[in-house]
């Protein structure tokens, strides 16, 4: 019955509670945002990469490595001679290399240099190998393999020839139309960056750069006098070593390289210090999140306390027909308690409805990949403590109410 | 001679122990009687309805309903035994305004088991019968309570006071936002269903012209030995 009178009572309150409502449900919706992003960018980084060892390129920052790499994110510097990385491949405690040059791309999409054995060795998601969804790898300079969102943000199919533009930026001005790609291979998707790239031999990147230099295309040149298709550099190596035991000495090693500047990194010891950095940045974050939602809180104590005076008579009338103290405190708990309850309901719903919305753009724009509806024990936990949060917040006037019933009885001083 | 419901002997009540409000020799109640008690403010007509509702206890004294004295009870037994017992209508705003007029005559029944038992399944069905008789159209009974005029207010908050037959009914002034013919039309009412339901009434009003309707009239301020008190 309590809870009907609390139903009744905060409907009677409508346009009032669903303003409460609405503060905590943007509130908890911030607290639940930050959270899912922050554990999804997480979940997305990690399942990115999966059983590679190591990661060789020019030496620069270990984060600076990973972020382009593998989630291209940003450029390299530098590149790695082809003798070095040659070299790195011929080590006997390599099992596998993968090769990626970067630098180019198609309308936004990364292109990747690269051989196949990226399709044959480049793991994701705890282990997952790359399937084709259709066609077959590369076999040729000028064939394309292009992942899962270059297919169906493009709508490409096999056998489609596209242009590729030189630079990473989001516009093709400096094309190499006289060389186009025909794609042979859409890969299934991945839910990593893989998605968004297309991907073409290193003979193929070379072929497109004969006759150019510093980025432009050298005047009379043709790249159809490149004959020699053999790589000079590319921008990282991927490493897959016969025995993890050895990924400290071959790092090591390759760090003290002589030829080059090089630098080697484990992907998952780089993922921490990458969380590390941004940590700080995450729990400020949430500790803002937080105290938007102590003040939605507050907000909602306010609005029981305003009330509490016009209701006194509402108490005497409860009191009147039996109920006790406790019940008339108990039915304030319970109206803040529906009211969080909601707010937290909507809040999620709009954390969902956001997240809906906005994973394309952001899978797009900043490669996160983001799961609707994957909610995490943390996240019920941080609802349960808004909750929590909104019961005792209702105590305040709970208590209050209980004492002016007491003194009120059944004549209101109103 | 018909039994007592209520019985007040010896009462004192101060909200400070120096300062008595209320001194009350005797106050005898009888089942079925309907006793018009004159009230003026400060007669400390409000202390003693909170004391015969059993939210105060007395500093002296005794106060017996049904032959239970609510020394012996503890501050929830007299909630529930006022629950079980007694009926309540006041001047005004009577009624949960966020409920309409069945939900309101039903409310006593959430908070006392007993009055549930003896109103049986058919709740609503007594509810609405009982607004019925109290000349509330059916129209009117699933209309929210502040849509309703004071008039059928009071009739609502009569019906919800009557439902599941509690021995006493203590009424506060509940004809004096009434013009005369409703007012007139209320007490024919609440007499009517009183009888029916064989309860004791008290009846608390300042009004004099009322007095010739009940069995018996008493005077508050000349009962009170402590004289004023506050309201």
């Amino acid at each position: 019955m309590l809870i009907r009178i609390a139903r009744a009572s905060l409907w009677n309150r409508r346009f009032a509670a669903a303003l409460t409502i609405a503060t905590i449900a943007i509130s908890v919706a911030l607290l639940l945002a930050v959270e899912r992003i922050r554990t999804e960018t997480r979940a997305s980084f990690a399942s990115t990469i999966s059983g590679t060892d190591l990661i060789v390129g020019a030496r620069t920052g270990p984060v600076q490595l990973l972020l382009y790499s593998v989630f291209r994110i940003g450029d390299a510097t530098n590149n790695i001679r082809w003798d070095s990385y040659q070299q790195i491949a011929a080590h006997p405690q390599v099992a596998w290399t993968i090769p990626l040059s970067l630098g180019d791309s198609h309308r936004g999409h990364r292109v990747v240099g690269t051989t196949t054995a990226y399709f044959e060795h480049y793991r994701y998601g705890g282990g997952r190998p790359l399937a084709f969804r259709e066609g077959r790898a590369f076999a040729a300079p000028l064939e394309a393999v292009i992942g899962a969102e270059v297919a169906r943000k493009l709508g490409y199919r096999i056998d489609q020839e596209i242009v590729i533009a030189h630079g990473t930026g989001r516009a093709d001005i400096t094309t190499h139309d006289d060389h186009p790609f025909r794609i042979v291979g859409i890969l299934a998707p991945t839910g990593t960056p893989v998605d968004r790239s297309v991907h073409v031999s290193l003979e193929g990147i070379e072929l497109i750069h004969a006759g150019w230099q510093s980025g432009s295309r050298r005047p009379g040149s043709t790249a159809a006098a490149a004959t020699d298709l053999t790589p000079k550099t590319v921008t990282a190596v991927l490493v897959g070593l016969k025995s993890r035991m050895a990924a400290f000495s071959m790092q090591r090693q390759i760090n003290q390289y002589e030829g080059e500047a090089l630098l080697a990194i484990m992907p998952g010891i780089t993922l921490a210090q990458l969380w590390s950095l941004v940590g700080v940045a995450e729990g400020a974050l949430l500790l803002v999140a937080a105290c938007v939602v102590v003040a939605g809180l507050l907000g909602m104590l306010t609005a029981l306390l305003t009330t509490l005076n016009e209701r006194r008579r509402e108490m005497a009338i409860l009191r009147s027909v039996g109920a006790r103290p406790w019940q008339i405190g108990a039915l304030l708990v319970i109206e803040s308690t529906l009211l969080t309850l909601l707010g937290a309901i909507a809040g999620l719903a709009v954390v969902v409805l956001g997240m809906l919305l906005l994973s394309p753009w952001l899978a797009e724009q900043y490669g996160l990949y983001l799961r609707p509806l994957a909610f995490t024990l943390r996240e019920a936990g941080l609802v349960a403590l808004v909750l929590a949060g909104g019961i005792v917040a209702g105590i305040v006037p709970a208590l209050l109410a209980y004492g002016r019933s007491l003194a009120d009885g059944l004549t209101p001083r109103t | 001679m018909r039994s007592a419901l209520l019985a007040i002997e010896g009462l004192r009540f101060g909200y400070q122990p120096e300062r008595t409000v209320l001194d009350l020799p005797e106050l005898h109640l009888a089942a079925g009687e309907s006793l018009f008690l004159r009230g003026p403010s400060g007669s400390g007509k409000s202390t003693l309805l909170n004391l015969i509702a059993g939210v105060l206890l007395p500093q002296a004294g005794s106060i017996a309903l049904l032959g239970q004295s609510y020394a012996s009870l503890g501050a929830g037994g007299r909630d529930r035994f006022r629950a079980d017992h007694i009926g309540f209508v006041f001047q005004q705003f009577n009624l949960l305004p966020y409920f309409d007029a069945i939900d309101n005559v039903l409310l006593p029944l959430s908070f006392s088991p007993r009055r549930r038992q003896r109103v049986g399944s058919s709740a609503r069905a007594q509810a609405a019968e009982l607004l019925a008789r109290l000349n509330l159209d059916t129209r009117e009974h699933s209309r929210p309570a502040v849509e309703l005029s004071v008039g059928q207010q009071q009739r609502v908050a009569a019906a919800r006071a009557l439902i599941g037959a509690p021995e006493l009914i203590v009424a506060d002034e509940p004809t004096s936002a009434l013009d005369a013919d409703t007012r007139d039309t209320f007490l024919a009412l609440l007499f009517d269903e009183c009888r029916r339901a064989g309860a004791g009434l008290l009846f608390v009003s300042h009004d004099r012209s009322l007095e010739a309707r009940f069995d018996r009239a008493l005077d508050l301020p000349a009962l009170n030995r402590a004289g004023a008190g506050p309201c």
